[in-house]
């Protein structure tokens, strides 16, 4: 049983503005049966002010509570201020999904895109060429993924397939995606860095950054977390949080683990010494 | 979560209720009885009594022989012991078969053979209503098939496959073939004569027929060779180690005992109840459709798609009015891929994702069908308001009211 807040309940039970608008000034379609889940967004446009909005879902409770959000978000917007809307706005409406819905609201923000696309007659322009479908199970472009990425700070395969599906289905793909995570967060080729020719500021804020991205976000799967307390010369400073504190694997962790995983970006020799409370 | 206060619960083939004799069996082995059977004095003696019972209940009720019956944790366990112990214990033969519908604790297995150990696997296709091409099954075996993994019925069609003809064949075109049977799903559904058929191996699970979750056990059939898959201590004549589970196997003993008593009335009363359940649906719902064969069927379950509608959004909505039932689609296992057993049926990508299964229990009262077939048309038709091919369920609407204005003529 999926953990779906109260507003997500709401809307699956109670969907607002359900149906399709007469006379539309915009459609989008997206999704498709096969795939699972589809959605038809139709609006009506009045001197660039939405001011009607209508969906159709075929699709699980988390797609139509994200539908159902979408339209209540823009009626009343004009089209340039709900360009803005992304995904993340329309999961915080709901006060969050589970991770692996996170692709409902995605199709929501998706439909919006359509939907102006036709509005403005510049659909059917997508240049395969320039963008082409990385996920083939499930359609997903490269523009997409990388979106995704950005506008979520994603860094795992997993997370992506979560929010666009790209990856949930043969697996093929996985080396493109993990190219296009390293590319969109900027952090390949990776080029080790020399603590020496940094500011103490700046030697925090680089070995902070490297500790959140690679290591706090797989210490926090089992339970655990890690903190930066201080860089002194080669030494660098943590304390272990949560599950990790007291662990017997702990030594094994800080050495294998953390100290390997900086060591990768980081060109002078460092040691990891651990802070117990 | 849900609405409404009362709770209908056909999802027994997910779990199932712990029956009241089968808890009273228990509670002494969970209070008073609490000795451990291995022990030298008779407090612990007489909890070893508990397991001879069990034993010859668990035999009883699958025409075995109390020696031919392991305890185990659950239904995973027994599949997983089984086919680690037939590899191990004839190592040279590298091929093996199982069917594209098993459960995952079987295809997983396999495959993970196939990744990790180099196994050569050949998977049997079924046809779309589920059912084996028993050719395939009988050219798929060679001299150096290991063993042949078919389960008995589908956890999700309830679809029953011919164990014993099928045990026939294999055994006609290579006997040293092992044959093992995934039975967690027919055990107190349908008749278990294991002195009667050529299957050398059987996996039951005690919470799939009213026994608590936690507790399953193994046939091995006399003379068939099995090493330990969890080594360690003498319990079970050394071929599961760990302390056992008193009280949940006297629970499971008596589960199977009630079992069989109540065998008849899940072949009689239940699956009036199914079979009532189903045709309403299937009349008074245009986009239904039934999965699997009807014919060759537990007589609990029924696996019907909505087309055009997803199934966690039906599930959400029957959950809502107090009706446990469960699906195949993507959504409802976090996965994007519908159910694998219905994919290997061929079923329409326009059904698959609406796929609904009720499986009833001897608990299920015709009061409790009633209220399910009156609350599914309300709840498909809500939802059809709210899909993107409504028209296309309209169509089928009027199509069918078409049929029923013509008069009918053979």
């Amino acid at each position: 049983m999926w953990h779906y807040t109260e507003k997500v309940q709401d809307l699956y039970r109670n969907p607002k503005n359900v149906g399709e608008v007469d006379n539309p000034d915009a459609t989008g379609e997206v999704g498709s049966l096969a795939c699972g889940d589809s959605m038809k967004l139709t609006l009506k446009i009045e001197s660039g002010k939405i001011i009607e909005a209508k969906f159709l879902t075929f699709g699980c409770g988390s797609a139509v509570a994200s539908a159902s959000a979408l339209t209540e978000m823009i009626i009343g917007k004009t089209v340039e201020e709900a360009k803005k809307i992304t995904n993340k706005d329309i999961v915080n409406f709901l006060g969050g999904l589970p991770d692996e819905k996170m692709h409902c609201s995605v199709m929501g923000q998706e439909a919006l895109e359509a939907a102006f696309n036709n509005y403005e007659g510049t659909e059917g322009q997508e240049n395969n060429l320039t963008d082409p479908i990385i996920c083939k199970c499930f359609g997903v472009h490269e523009s997409k993924i990388r979106e995704v990425i950005r506008e979520n700070n994603l860094t795992s395969i997993d997370e992506v397939t979560n929010y666009c599906k790209a990856g949930g289905g043969c697996g093929l793909c996985d080396k493109e995606i993990v190219r296009l995570i390293s590319e969109e967060r900027e952090l390949t080729p990776i080029r080790p860095r020399s603590l020496a020719n940094l500011t103490k500021a700046q030697q925090i804020m680089l070995v902070d950054e490297l500790m959140s991205k690679f290591i706090a976000v797989e210490l926090r799967k089992d339970g655990g977390d890690i903190e930066l307390v201080d860089i002194k010369d080669s030494k660098i400073y943590v304390k272990l949080r949560g599950a990790c504190q007291g662990c017997r694997s702990s030594q094994v962790t800080l050495k294998n683990f953390v100290e390997f995983t900086l060591q990768e970006h980081i060109q002078d020799k460092i040691e990891i010494v651990e802070i117990i409370d | 979560m849900s609405i409404a206060e009362k709770v209908i619960y056909v999802d027994n083939n997910a779990t199932s209720k712990v029956d009241k004799e089968v808890l009273e069996t228990m509670l002494p082995y969970l209070t008073d009885n609490y000795g451990n059977p291995s022990s030298m004095h008779y407090f612990g003696g007489k909890v070893g009594k508990a397991l001879d019972t069990a034993r010859e209940q668990v035999a009883d009720a699958l025409g075995a022989q109390p020696t031919e019956i392991i305890f185990t944790s659950c239904g995973s366990e027994s599949n997983n012991m089984a086919i680690r112990s037939i590899l191990e214990t004839i190592p040279e033969r590298r091929q093996v078969i199982t069917t594209k519908v098993e459960h995952p604790c079987v295809i997983n297995v396999v495959k993970w053979l196939e990744r990790e150990h180099g196994y050569k696997a050949h998977y049997l296709s079924v046809n779309s209503k589920g059912q084996l091409d028993l050719s395939e099954l009988s050219n798929a075996i060679t001299p150096k098939t290991a063993f042949v993994s078919i389960m008995w019925a589908n956890n999700e069609t309830g679809v029953v496959f011919p164990i014993e003809k099928i045990a026939q064949i294999i055994k006609r075109k290579n006997p040293n073939t092992i044959i093992h049977v995934d039975g967690v799903q027919a055990v107190g559904k349908i008749s278990i004569d294991m002195s009667n058929n050529l299957v050398d191996m059987l996996s039951i699970s005690g919470h799939k027929f009213h026994a608590p979750k936690g507790v399953g056990a193994l046939y091995v059939k006399r003379g068939t060779p099995i090493v330990p898959f969890l080594i360690g201590g003498h319990q079970e004549r050394g071929r599961r180690a760990g302390t056992e589970n008193v009280a949940s196997i006297a629970g499971l003993g008596k589960a199977a005992e009630l079992a069989k008593k109540n065998l008849k009335d899940e072949a009689t009363r239940v699956k009036a109840l199914r079979d009532k359940l189903e045709q309403s649906i299937l009349e008074k719902v245009p986009n239904a459709i039934l999965n699997g064969d009807p014919h060759n069927r537990v007589p609990n379950t029924t696996n019907i798609s909505f087309e055009y509608i997803e199934g966690e959004l039906i599930l959400l909505h029957l959950s809502d009015a107090g009706i446990c039932a469960s699906s195949g689609s993507a959504c409802t296992s976090g996965s994007l891929e519908p159910s694998h057993v219905l994919r290997a049926m061929g079923i329409p990508f326009t059904a698959i994702h609406g796929s609904t299964r009720f499986s009833l229990s001897r608990f299920n009262t015709e009061e409790e069908v009633d209220y399910i077939i009156e609350k599914v048309p309300t709840i498909i038709d809500k939802l059809t308001q709210i899909s993107p091919y409504r028209k296309e369920i309209e169509k089928k609407r009027i199509h069918c009211a078409n049929l029923t204005d013509i008069p009918q003529t053979v």
